[in-house]
C-alpha cells in the first residue's frame, strides 16, 4: 500500500524538503541582512586598500627619469657610418624625452605582460570576488554544527526528508549568499574604477555567476563534509582558518602565477581557486581567450560534481544522530 | 483483539563496542494504546527511542512499526512517525508558524495543507497568539507545545515523545498532559512515551515497563504494578534504639518490613488503616513508643523503589546539568 507510491513519494520529499530547508536558511539572513554584510567587509578592505596602494604599475613611472642625471651622449664622428669629421652631441634633454617614452610603453607592456590588464586594482577586485566566495563557502560546515549543537538536526534527520537534500540546501544557500555579495563587491568595483575588457557583456556576468555557483559548490560540499560529524564550532573555525589563507595565496588570486617560482606554480596549477579567478577575469577584465575559459569551467564543473558527490554519499553514513 | 502497531525483540544497542544501553529488551504496543518507558537518566529510554526512530541503528535484535522494520523500511516508518524529542529542536530565528510549516516540508506536505494543518495545531495548542513571533521569544511551555504540533503535522499513526515535559514547572507540566490527552482521543494515535516522572506515567499511560540499566525489569498496566507491590506503605518511626523489625513482622497484615535510618520502618502490608492502631497498640505493650506514623497508598515511585532497589530522586541532578547547558548554549549563540 505504501510502497507502490514510494520512489514518486521520495522525489516529492526530496524536492520539498529541499526547498523548506533552502527558504529556512534564506529566510534567516533575510532577517539579519547585516551579517552577510560584515561578511563583506573584508574583502571589500584588500580591493580598496590593498588594491589601490598596491599602485604597481607606478613603480616604473617616467617621472623617476627626474631624479636621475642623464649626461649628453657624444659621439666620436670617426665611429660612425660613414665616418665624419668632429664629434655628435646628442643632447640629454632629448635622451629623456625618448627614455620617457619608451619608459611608458614598458611599464604598460609589463603590466599587460604580468597581469593580463594594465591596472593593478581591476585585477585584485576580481580576486576579492573569489575571497567572498572562499569565506561564504567554507563557513557553510558551521550551519551544520550549529544545527547539530542547537537540536534542529535532530529533528530534520527523524524526518523522511532525504539526508542528500539537507546538504544539498545548505551548499545551495552558500552559493546564492556568495552570488549575493560577490554582487556588492563588483557594484563597488564599478564605483571605484574597475576597467572592463571590450569583450564585458550581460551574458558574461551571467557566466560569472555560474562560476561562483560551481566554485561554492564544490567548496562547500567539502567543508560540509568536514562538519558532518563536528559537534564543536571551535575545530570547524581552526579547518577554516588553516584553509583560507594558503588557498588565496597559493592561487592567482592576489598576484599571477607566472612570476611564482615552480614549486608555488604547480600548486596553483590544481588549486580551484586559480580556476575560478581566471575565469571571473577571462569574463570581466581581460579580452575573453574562449579555449582558457572552457578549460576553466570543465575544471570548476568536474570540481563541483566530484566534491558535492562526496559529500552526499558522506552524508548516507556520517549524518546521524 | 487490537493489533500491535509496535513490535520489539531483543533490542540492543551497544555503544563503543562496551557500553550497553540498551540491553535485549522486548515489548509489544497495542493500537491506540499510550505506553510508558519509566526510568532514570541513562536507563537507556532515549536510546530505545531513538533507535524505533530510525535515528539510531540497533546493534542486535529487531523492531517494527505498523508491520515496517525500523531498519530495512526506515524511510517509509519516518513518514508514520511523530517525534516530539527531549531537546527543543525549532529554530529559534523562525516563528512558530515557519516552523510548523518547515517540518510539513520535511514531510512533503503539499503547502496548501500543511498551511491548514499548521493553523490547526497551532490552535490546538493555544499557540494561535503567538503564532508570528520568532521561537526565541517563546517560554519554556510554549516551545513544548510548538515541539508536539511539529511532530504531529504529518498526522503520525504513531507518536514518540521523550520526555515531553522535562524541565518545566508544574502547572506547565500538568497543562501539557492535558494537551496531550485531548491528542490522543482527537487523532486516536498510539503512543510511546518515555518519563522519569511517575505521576505523568501514571497519569498518561495505559501500559508502563519500567527500564534501569537497558532492561525492562516489569511491565503492566500502573494498576498492575501498584497492586504487584501489594497495598499500602506505611512508615513508623519509633525512638532511636532497638530494633523492632521482628515485633512488627509478626503483625498479622504486615508483609514485609524495612528499617530504614535509626528509628525508621518501612512497612508494607494490607489494609494499612486498620492495621495502624493494631500496630501503635502492640508496640506500645512492648514498651515502644510511636513517635509518627503515615500511610500512603502505593505510587509508581515505590514500584520502581522496589523493583530496582533505588528511588527516582537520584537522577533529579541531571536534569539541572541538561537545563544549565542548554541555557548557556542558546546564549553563545546570541
Amino acid at each position: 500500500m505504501i510502497s507502490e507510491s514510494y520512489d514518486g513519494a521520495k522525489l516529492k520529499v526530496m524536492l520539498q524538503g529541499f526547498w523548506g530547508l533552502t527558504s529556512r536558511e534564506l529566510k534567516k539572513w533575510m532577517k539579519e541582512p547585516i551579517i552577510l554584510l560584515m561578511a563583506v567587509v573584508q574583502p571589500i578592505m584588500w580591493m580598496i586598500l590593498f588594491g589601490k596602494s598596491m599602485n604597481i604599475g607606478g613603480i616604473l613611472s617616467p617621472a623617476i627619469l627626474d631624479k636621475i642625471n642623464i649626461p649628453d651622449i657624444r659621439i666620436p664622428g670617426n665611429l660612425l657610418n660613414p665616418p665624419i669629421d668632429g664629434v655628435v652631441t646628442i643632447p640629454n634633454y632629448v635622451i629623456l624625452e625618448n627614455l620617457k617614452g619608451t619608459l611608458s610603453i614598458i611599464s604598460l607592456k609589463a603590466m599587460e605582460s604580468v597581469f593580463g590588464v594594465s591596472d593593478y586594482f581591476s585585477y585584485l577586485a576580481v580576486g576579492m570576488i573569489s575571497m567572498i566566495t572562499i569565506f561564504t563557502s567554507t563557513f557553510s560546515g558551521m550551519s551544520i554544527v550549529w544545527d547539530r549543537r542547537l537540536g534542529f538536526l535532530y529533528k530534520v534527520l527523524s524526518t523522511p526528508v532525504p539526508r542528500s537534500a539537507i546538504i544539498l540546501s545548505k551548499v545551495f544557500n552558500a552559493a546564492v549568499r556568495s552570488i549575493f555579495q560577490s554582487t556588492i563587491i563588483l557594484g563597488l568595483a564599478i564605483f571605484l574604477g574597475i576597467r572592463f575588457s571590450s569583450t564585458f557583456s550581460l551574458l558574461n556576468l551571467l557566466a560569472v555567476y555560474l562560476a561562483i555557483l560551481l566554485f561554492s559548490t564544490g567548496l562547500s560540499s567539502l567543508f560540509l563534509a568536514f562538519a558532518l560529524r563536528s559537534t564543536r564550532h571551535e575545530t570547524q573555525m581552526a579547518i577554516v582558518n588553516l584553509f583560507t589563507m594558503p588557498l588565496m595565496f597559493t592561487s592567482n588570486a592576489f598576484f599571477p602565477t607566472k612570476i611564482m617560482p615552480d614549486w608555488l606554480q604547480g600548486i596553483a596549477s590544481i588549486n580551484p581557486v586559480s580556476y575560478i579567478t581566471d575565469a571571473l577575469r577571462q569574463l570581466t577584465i581581460y579580452q575573453t581567450n574562449y579555449l582558457t575559459l572552457l578549460t576553466d569551467f570543465i575544471y570548476l564543473t568536474a570540481f563541483a560534481v566530484s566534491l558535492s558527490t562526496v559529500g552526499i554519499v558522506l552524508s548516507w553514513k556520517y549524518l546521524t544522530k | 483483539m487490537a493489533e500491535d502497531v509496535i513490535v520489539v525483540e531483543n533490542l540492543t544497542k551497544i555503544f563503543n563496542g562496551s557500553l550497553v544501553a540498551v540491553d535485549h529488551i522486548s515489548f509489544n504496543v497495542k493500537k491506540g494504546e499510550a505506553f510508558g518507558l519509566l526510568g532514570p537518566n541513562g536507563a537507556g529510554k532515549t536510546t530505545t527511542i531513538n533507535m524505533l526512530t530510525t535515528i539510531l541503528k540497533p546493534t542486535e535484535g529487531r523492531a517494527s512499526i505498523l508491520g515496517y522494520d525500523v531498519v530495512k523500511h526506515a524511510s517509509i516508518v519516518r513518514r508514520l512517525i511523530g517525534i516530539v524529542p527531549q531537546e527543543y529542536t525549532a529554530d529559534e530565528d523562525l516563528t512558530g508558524y515557519e516552523n510548523i510549516i518547515l517540518c510539513g516540508d520535511l514531510y512533503g506536505i503539499p503547502r496548501d495543507i500543511s498551511k491548514k494543518r499548521a493553523i490547526e495545531l497551532l490552535e490546538l495548542m493555544e499557540l494561535m497568539r503567538f503564532k508570528d513571533k520568532k521561537v526565541e521569544t517563546y517560554s519554556g511551555g510554549m516551545r513544548r507545545r510548538l515541539e508536539l504540533a511539529c511532530g504531529l503535522i504529518n498526522r503520525p499513526k504513531v507518536l514518540f515523545l521523550d520526555e515531553p515535559t522535562l524541565g518545566l514547572d508544574v502547572q506547565t507540566r500538568s497543562a501539557i498532559w492535558n494537551y496531550i490527552k485531548r491528542l490522543k482521543e482527537e487523532y486516536d494515535m498510539t503512543i510511546l512515551m518515555t518519563t522519569h516522572y511517575m505521576e505523568e506515567a501514571d497519569s498518561l499511560c495505559d501500559r508502563v515497563a519500567i527500564i534501569d540499566y537497558g532492561k525492562i525489569v516489569i511491565t503492566g498496566t500502573p494498576q498492575e504494578l501498584k497492586s504487584s507491590i501489594g497495598s499500602d506503605v506505611m512508615e513508623v518511626i519509633i525512638k532511636e534504639g532497638d530494633d523492632v523489625t521482628s515485633i512488627l513482622k509478626s503483625i498479622d497484615y504486615v508483609k514485609e518490613v524495612r528499617r530504614r535510618n535509626g528509628g525508621s520502618y518501612m512497612v508494607r502490608l494490607e489494609n494499612g488503616e486498620i492495621a495502624a492502631p493494631i500496630i501503635i497498640d502492640h508496640l506500645r505493650q512492648k514498651g515502644y513508643h510511636v513517635i509518627r506514623l503515615s500511610i500512603s497508598k502505593p505510587t509508581l515511585d515505590e514500584v520502581f523503589l522496589t523493583y530496582t532497589g533505588r528511588a527516582m530522586r537520584d537522577s533529579e541532578e541531571a536534569r539541572e546539568i541538561v537545563m544549565s547547558q542548554r541555557i548557556t548554549l542558546r546564549r553563545a549563540r546570541r
